[in-house]
């Protein structure tokens, strides 16, 4: 099978299945779940059984239930926030590229600042004044992210604005906007596919450890890093309650990032095909 | 060479100065102000004002900002706003407590990432080097506390070796602190080093294609010997970047592990006051985290400098 016209090898077959399933198990959750997300169904921390297949948590919910539902949460919250980084993150680096000097020296220092603070512990500043609501989470991590898609599409958008066809385009007397929505942007984009990719990781671990932490997405939303948290303590008795969710993290970056790969060895072909992506 | 040296210090500390604006700012900038945060929605008009007064925040912003940094450069961070405490007081053995878990992961990690990566260069194709490679990525891509739970689980849980949870004492002998500590120094230990790993192992073999190497080989030389003697010298200046910038990653994953293990150091700190909204606490730790952070980043660029001989004339 193809897709693209570019055959995945095994590996990225292994990222395409697993992201699938849990996108699959994202969009229906509601109709495959076996119980609601927040309905007490048994006792605190039951052990796997053939009716709760994951056990249950720390209220007596049913784990796999609710981690089907977290899939939801976290996969749309990281993903959102993904598309957000990504679009301001790309119009200001563009912008940085070609709108002069001083435009590009007062974004990229901005930029290097804020990179000089940790993300994790900058996160944690804003949204200990904003209080953790679900659009200000995916604000706030969007736009420290974007901080990164930045770097790159600036960089990107450097090597495109001196090039020949930007340059003929300007001297016939082309606007700024169309130049970028024209000529620059259409470019710019096939080295920044495997990118989105890594950026989602890393917002989707992110998310993650704010909702670890208590200050991600709030409860009664399941989903996965608060799931860790909410049935940390379960695990000093011996019971699995906090590895599923936690195991469902990391799987699902583990696909993503398989399936990078694949496209990053795609894009490193000499023949040009990156064009095509 | 000393005057790119200088350079790069001053931009250190103007970083620094630009950060602490820009954390001073960030819990300037919310609609209503720490007053009505912290009292909530009963305030009355006139206790806010009361409190108003009482914190300082009825005078303008650049004014607080400015006691507020020279008094923190001085180490005086004030007092917390939930129990009334110096901060700086509370922060001291905890700083103490996370430094210790940084420097003992520290040690078990870079000397573990410098010398797999040289074996999986050495190796490279190998089967030692695709498992080196598989089991580094694994450990890039999970999450920290899933690997801190997963060690809990069959460490401290099934086999009963180690605590679950690293709770340290003041009075507590080194032997039994190490040991104590040991999980989540094992957790940070392999988050860091697979990033180190696979650096050191691209620098190396980066090396390894240059043409002076090949001349190596061509005069008949063991690939053990072009290693350590032609190549492990010239990639040691991008491995010596990356383990200060790993170590400056130690600090930020200090924070999540530190909650894991219920470790009381500065993470944890910082992850309470911000979970009470207690500002100065909060802002205390940001900029002893961001200050951490500036300073490794400086030191490996700095340290990069003196090792690599093109970068030592300034442009």
């Amino acid at each position: 099978m193809r897709i693209f016209g570019y055959k995945p090898p095994f590996t990225a077959w292994v990222g395409i299945f697993i992201v699938g399933v849990f996108v699959f198990v994202a969009i229906f959750a509601p109709w495959i779940a076996p119980y609601s997300e927040s309905d007490s169904v048994a006792d605190t921390w039951s052990a796997p059984s053939a009716a709760y297949l994951l056990g249950t948590d720390n209220i007596g919910r049913d784990l796999l239930s609710r981690v089907m539902y977290g899939a939801r949460t976290t996969i749309g919250v990281a993903l959102m926030t993904t598309i957000l980084s990504f679009l301001l993150g790309t119009v200001m680096g563009i912008w940085a590229a070609v709108g002069g000097r001083v435009v590009d020296q007062v974004l990229s220092r901005i930029v290097d600042v804020m990179l000089s603070i940790p993300l994790l512990v900058f996160a944690l500043i804003i949204l200990s004044m904003f209080g953790s609501s679900l659009v200000t989470l995916i604000l706030t991590i969007a736009v420290l992210d974007s901080t990164r898609v930045f770097r790159l599409a600036r960089a990107v958008a450097m090597n495109l604005v001196v090039l020949e066809y930007v340059e003929a385009a300007r001297l016939r007397g082309e606007g700024l906007w169309w130049i970028i929505r024209r000529e620059i942007l259409p470019n710019a984009l096939p080295p920044m596919i495997s990118e989105f990719g890594l950026r989602f990781c890393f917002n989707f671990l992110f998310v993650a450890s704010l909702s670890f932490l208590g200050l991600g997405i709030q409860p009664p939303l399941a989903d996965w890093g608060g799931m860790v948290r909410d049935n940390g303590r379960a695990i000093s008795f011996g019971l699995t309650a906090p590895l599923w969710p936690a195991m469902a993290i990391a799987l699902m970056t583990i696909g993503v990032n398989l399936i990078v790969d694949w496209i990053l060895s795609i894009n490193a072909r000499p023949s040009g095909a990156s064009a095509e992506m | 060479m000393l005057r790119t040296i200088v350079i790069r210090v001053v931009l250190g500390l103007l970083t620094l100065l630009a950060v602490s604006i820009l954390i001073f700012a960030a819990t300037e900038i919310l609609p209503g102000d720490v007053a009505s945060a912290v009292l909530g929605q009963g305030a009355t008009p006139d206790t806010l004002a009361q409190f108003r007064h009482e914190l300082g925040l009825d005078r303008p912003g650049y004014i607080r900002y400015l006691e507020w940094f020279t008094h923190a450069i001085r180490g005086d961070f004030g007092a917390a706003l939930t129990n009334k405490r110096d901060i700086l007081t509370s922060m001291t053995p905890k700083f103490e407590n996370t430094m210790f878990l940084a420097g003992y992961a520290a040690l078990i990690a870079v000397p573990l990432a410098v010398g797999m990566g040289i074996v999986a260069a050495i190796n490279e194709g190998k089967w030692i080097d695709r498992v080196v490679n598989i089991v580094s990525l694994a450990a890039i891509s999970v999450p920290e506390f899933f690997i801190g739970y997963l060690l809990i689980f069959f460490f401290a849980v099934q086999l009963g070796w180690f605590p679950s949870l690293s709770t340290v004492f003041m009075d507590m002998g080194f032997a039994e602190r190490v040991h104590v500590v040991a999980l989540p120094a094992v957790t940070l230990t392999l988050l860091v080093t697979a990033h180190m790993l696979r650096m050191t192992r691209s620098s190396v073999l980066s090396i390894m294609s240059q043409p002076y190497i090949e001349m190596a080989f061509l005069k008949g030389l063991t690939r053990t010997r072009v290693i350590f003697v032609h190549a492990l010298p010239n990639a040691a200046a991008p491995i010596i970047t990356v383990i200060a910038l790993n170590l400056a990653y130690l600090i930020v994953g200090v924070v999540v592990i530190e909650t894991v293990f219920v470790y009381p150091g500065i993470g944890q700190f910082m992850v309470d006051g911000v979970t009470k909204r207690d500002l100065p606490v909060i802002q205390a730790c940001g900029l002893v985290f961001a200050g951490a952070f500036i300073i490794l980043n400086t030191t490996a660029d700095v340290l990069s400098i003196l090792v690599n001989p093109r970068l030592r004339k300034s442009r």
